[in-house]
């Protein structure tokens, strides 16, 4: 185990820095690319431009330049260029906009997701089976941006039953907070609904078939406890993977499009504003966020399947 | 005279699948009663396994027929609902299956599979007195350090040891039938043995009626007391052990008893084997389904000879073969013992 947290800890430092070579570099080579233009402003002359290039360090070399970002990072003085914020305290303030938009999104579709994959395979190739296929191939293929608006259109402007977008803390009210955010989960929900209730239902097919579920149903188990302890229990780990890589690229800010659609200032929104603005710091600290997540969740997704399945052992 | 435990009357099974009806079984006759061993003995297909879980509802699904009637201790079995075979599965008929590496979950600690059978019938028992039971069956069994071994899991367990586990786990209830679908097949040889007198020992210290389904017939003759032959989903012979040992009436039955080698004979040249394969069940022949492979077949093999007694002095030995008695008890002898006359006609 020990081992297993040294190697994972190692990978994940050689995976941040990685992120942020690659992240930096791309800026480097982007042609007519000129961040000190952007921060001067639309109507700066030429020579307050270069007074600007010279105070942030744009004239000095690559590496220098990257070494010192990397400093302003890890002191958090690192500032955007666009608005001039400290890019670490948006992180800070914004990530809890995120989790609130991205835990519970993750609890409805894994639920959903189970449930509907378990009902599609107990019932493969009846009515039943076949609906679930149409709303999980449809689920799949909408784009987030479109559903989103959807949503929106009838449940906020037609029907209103939901406010107009926007964001409340869960500490100030949780019932307002609950109520802005229904849309947004549902429209980041669904997608993986779709995805992984096919995946379930594969896997349960084929564990029904398998001997050691024979054996469950000759002991004389209920039909019930055949299907939760043996057939779902077995079928549950590829969904366990996907959810990893999933859950942790939206923790670091992958929901762009749900949270600019429905101005939830969360990381997404920050990004998404920053990717517009070709901002290198928010895109640059946003990489090594997400990075960051990918290599924690990768290593709880591996933790989670040693306890799943005792055949398989941690090693780094 | 010992209870009866299981009376199956003219069983038959068929699924519906792409290619066609499959007759797995088609129809199989026979009782069990307390302390008897049954062997039931074929080839990959001829519907062995299909009838021993068909007693148990392991066969029902969507596409399955059913006809006749199997009781256990005068209730229906086919007709049962799903409920009353839950709470005769595990505790009334238990079954040992081929292969303990995949019929055990890879999840679950071998203690806790046993246990969960345990609780599955008794909801009194406490989950700590369940595993002392478990525990206890384990070293009955021959597991050796059986409280500890409870909290391994299949994969940490030889293969001899698996099955041992799963004997155990049959066990656990005392069931009326046993039922072991090839439990030595998928074993080492030398564990094929300690697994067989794990069997042995239950025919003599349980009470038990035990149905032993195996193509193996030198296993057969360590523990049978009956026998059923079956092929491509008809029984072709049955009887006593003596009786299928001794005065077997089917060409089919020579062959299986040819190709058994002896450690008291002189080694053949060549291992006898019955030429061509089983049939397709979807498209089975006319008449004896092994006429095509049989070097005594005849005209009148083409029309389906019935399952009845032919020796005038066994009552209830059973065969389906055309040919007079005497006649047969001439042509099976091969080379000074029972075989099938290696016929280079056949289709190979």
């Amino acid at each position: 185990m020990a081992r297993f947290v040294v190697r994972r800890t190692l990978s994940a430092l050689a995976l941040l820095f990685a992120t942020s070579v690659v992240v930096f570099g791309i800026f480097e080579v982007i042609p007519s690319y000129n961040p000190a233009r952007a921060i001067a402003g639309r109507n700066a002359n030429a020579e307050t431009v270069a007074v600007v290039s010279r105070k942030f360090g744009f004239n000095k070399p690559v590496y220098t330049q990257y070494v010192n970002t990397m400093r302003l990072i890890f002191t958090g003085q690192l500032i955007d260029y666009n608005d001039q914020l400290n890019v670490v305290d948006q992180f800070k303030q914004r990530f809890p906009a995120t989790l609130s938009l991205v835990i519970p999104s993750a609890l409805i579709w894994l639920l959903a997701a189970i449930m509907l994959g378990s009902i599609s395979a107990l019932k493969a190739g009846k009515f039943a089976d076949r609906g679930l296929t149409v709303f999980a191939i449809v689920g799949v293929s909408i784009p987030i941006f479109l559903l989103g608006a959807v949503l929106l259109y009838w449940f906020t402007f037609r029907l209103t039953i939901f406010p107009n977008t926007g964001y409340v803390p869960l500490t100030s009210d949780p019932v307002q907070w609950a109520n802005h955010l229904i849309l947004p989960w549902i429209s980041i929900a669904v997608l993986s609904i779709g995805f992984y209730s096919r995946v379930l239902r594969s896997n349960v097919l084929d564990m029904i078939n398998q001997d050691h579920v024979r054996t469950a149903k000759a002991k004389g188990l209920s039909q019930q406890r055949v299907f939760t302890h043996h057939v779902l229990r077995n079928s549950l780990m590829p969904i366990v993977t996907m959810f990893g890589l999933d859950f942790a690229t939206l923790l670091g800010g992958a929901a762009l499009v749900t949270e600019t659609l429905f101005n939830i200032p969360g990381i997404g929104q920050y990004e998404a504003q920053a990717i517009g603005n070709l901002d290198v710091p928010p895109i640059l600290v946003g990489s090594m966020f997400t990075a960051f997540f990918v290599v924690l969740f990768g290593a709880l997704v591996d933790v989670l399947y040693a306890v799943l399945d005792p055949r398989i052992r941690l090693s780094g | 005279m010992a209870e009866r435990l299981l009376e199956v009357d003219d069983l038959r099974v068929s699924f519906a699948t792409e290619d066609g009806i499959v007759r797995a079984v088609d129809g199989i006759s026979f009782t069990l009663d307390r302390g008897e061993v049954l062997a039931i003995v074929g080839e990959s297909g001829s519907g062995k396994s299909v009838t021993s879980m068909t007693l148990m509802g392991l066969t029902r699904g969507p596409n399955a027929r059913f006809e006749g009637s199997a009781k256990l201790k005068g209730e229906e079995l086919i007709t049962a609902s799903e409920g009353k075979l839950q709470r005769i599965r595990g505790a009334e008929i238990a079954m040992i299956f081929q292969d303990p590496i995949s019929s055990l979950s890879p999840v679950h600690r071998i203690g806790d599979q046993i246990v969960e059978q345990i609780r599955a019938h008794d909801k009194k028992i406490s989950k700590a007195d369940a595993l002392d039971r478990a525990v206890d069956l384990m070293e009955r069994v021959g597991i050796p350090h059986a409280r500890g071994r409870a909290r391994g899991f299949p994969h940490e367990f030889s293969g001899g040891m698996r099955q041992r586990a799963m004997i155990a786990m049959a066990l656990s209830l005392s069931p009326s039938v046993l039922i072991a679908d090839e439990p030595t097949t998928a074993l080492d040889v030398t564990i094929q043995a300690q697994i067989l007198n794990e069997v042995k020992e239950l025919k003599e210290h349980s009470d038990s009626g035990i149905i032993f389904v195996t193509h193996d017939l030198g296993v057969v003759a360590d523990i049978a007391d009956r026998v059923i032959v079956m092929y491509a989903g008809r029984v072709v012979e049955q009887g006593t052990l003596d009786e299928i040992f001794y005065d077997p009436q089917h060409p089919y039955t020579w062959g299986l008893l040819g190709s058994v080698t002896r450690m008291d004979r002189d080694p053949p040249k060549r291992l006898p084997s019955i030429p061509g394969l089983p049939p397709s069940l979807v498209n089975a022949p006319k008449g004896c389904h092994f006429r095509p492979r049989c070097p005594h077949a005849f005209e009148r093999c083409t029309e389906v000879p019935p399952l009845e007694a032919r020796v005038p002095e066994a009552p209830d030995h059973l065969d389906r073969c055309w040919l007079e008695v005497d006649d047969k008890r001439s042509r099976r002898e091969v080379a000074g013992r029972i075989g099938l006359v290696q016929d280079t006609t056949v289709a190979a």
